[in-house]
């Protein structure tokens, strides 16, 4: 089980993420300068791409995980290649959602089957596949296994998505700090958001994770207590 | 090693040519989806050429899935899995004939729809033959590659048969896309040149999900 002096880090982690999610609210809507010509549709910038990032940094994590698993076969990997889906999953829904809303006045469609758009999608799609698998199947072993299993092919199959659909035109803006597009007046606004959502995917992971570790607890004591029975 | 997998791919072979439980099903059911396609796509009658590469497609990877879905429940029966696992060889052996064998079986049904298609949308084809049977060849060893894997992973779910086109398509798709691409550029262009690029992202694909699919096999089987 958890032990007190962790519960105490996250008590600190919390306390911290509530600040700092102040911090990156009142820095992206108030702190930032307007952009020139979308004006404050910019705005959502400051939420989009951190939580993009955190998705893909969630789902290599994934990776990783699934990977130690199929070498170590221990749950514990397992509960983390669990936690780190479902929070890549949050994170990319997040980005799905403002995506469309960003590109409707911008780009005058909500949707374009552009490269970028359509693989994080797609991706977003593998990883439901992946809590599929998992809840279909019923012996923990296995479906750590299955999972595992599926969650590579999943992290293998998300780059050949993205260059077999480069050569059509890309409309979307490629990444900002790759050419150095982005003002330095609206840096701060975006490294303290940035900041944020990376203390909010730690939390959300050290709280799935946690969670996920107390039901397996709670199921290998219900299955003590029907042997003894 | 290319005997075993040869003793594998006989056996499924030799099932499929006695029943013809599989074939049946894949022929059947991807002509069922032309003639589908003929009536949605009725609004876009002129420029049909446009759409086909697009229905021949999604109609292989429909009966494929069908193919696919029986691989692993044919297996089931009578414990044959448990049987095929008792034989001292490599997991990766059994994921390589399985593989092979839903290939072989995929591009019968290929041609045979592929034949039905033209008759469908009244298209002639000779000289370009050969490199729709190249994109063919590529696309399906593509789709098994991956397909066989999570074939035997959904046979191990609550839910089976229904699982497996979930989990699939969307591990699929740069095949999907690529092939549609490459049998578009045959079919309306005579640019021959540009099928390099497709055919290299298939065969990427193909030999990755082959490798990593071959090392993974011993992990979704049930002992």
């Amino acid at each position: 089980m958890q032990p007190p002096k962790y519960r105490h880090l996250d008590t600190v982690l919390g306390g911290l993420l509530l600040v700092s999610m102040i911090l990156a609210l009142y820095m992206a809507f108030l702190g930032a300068p307007r952009e020139r010509t979308m004006g404050d549709l910019q705005r959502i910038f400051y939420f989009h791409v951190p939580s993009g990032m955190m998705g893909l940094a969630a789902f290599g994590l994934n990776f990783v995980a699934s990977v130690l698993f199929l070498i170590r076969k221990d749950r514990k990997w397992d509960s983390l290649a669990l936690s780190a889906a479902e929070v890549g999953i949050m994170f990319f829904t997040i980005v799905l959602v403002t995506g469309p809303i960003w590109a409707k006045p911008a780009w005058f469609v909500w949707w374009t089957w552009s490269p970028r758009l359509t693989s994080s999608l797609v991706l977003w799609l593998l990883y439901l596949a992946y809590m599929l698998i998992r809840s279909y199947v019923y012996d923990p072993e296995r479906r750590a296994m299955m999972s595992a299993v599926f969650g590579i092919v999943a992290f293998l199959d998300a780059p050949i998505v993205f260059f077999s659909i480069r050569w059509w035109r890309d409309q979307h803006p490629s990444p900002m700090l790759e050419t150095g597009g982005l003002s330095p007046a609206m840096r701060p606004a975006f490294y303290i958001c940035i900041g944020a959502f990376l203390l909010l995917f730690v939390y959300l992971m050290r709280r799935r994770y946690f969670l996920e570790s107390a039901r397996q607890e709670a199921e290998r004591l219900e299955r003590m207590a029907d042997a003894v029975r | 090693m290319p005997g075993k997998v040869w003793a594998v791919f006989r056996k499924d072979l030799l099932i499929e040519l006695r029943t013809k439980d599989s074939l049946n099903a894949m022929l059947f059911f991807g002509i069922v989806v032309l003639v589908i396609f003929n009536f949605a796509l009725e609004g876009a009658r002129d420029s049909i050429r446009a759409a086909v590469p697009g229905v021949l497609w999604v109609s292989f990877v429909f009966s494929g899935t069908l193919g696919l879905n029986r691989m692993f429940s044919t297996e089931k029966e009578n414990s044959c899995l448990q049987g095929l696992l008792l034989v001292p060889m490599d997991r990766g052996i059994l994921y390589l004939g399985k593989m092979l064998a839903a290939a072989v079986f995929m591009l019968v049904a290929e041609a045979v729809i592929f034949i039905f298609s033209m008759v469908f949308f009244n298209l002639t084809v000779w000289k370009e033959i050969p490199y729709l049977i190249l994109v063919f060849l590529i696309g399906t060893l593509g789709f098994t590659s991956v397909g066989t894997i999570l074939s035997a992973i959904s046979a191990n779910t609550r839910m089976r048969e229904v699982l497996l086109p979930l989990i699939l398509f969307p591990v699929v798709l740069p095949i999907l896309i690529n092939a549609v691409e490459a049998t578009g550029i045959i079919l309306n262009t005579n640019d021959y040149g540009a099928l390099r690029l497709p055919l290299t992202i298939m065969s990427a694909f193909t030999i990755v999900f082959g490798t990593v699919s071959y090392l993974l096999f011993d992990f979704v089987l049930e002992d």
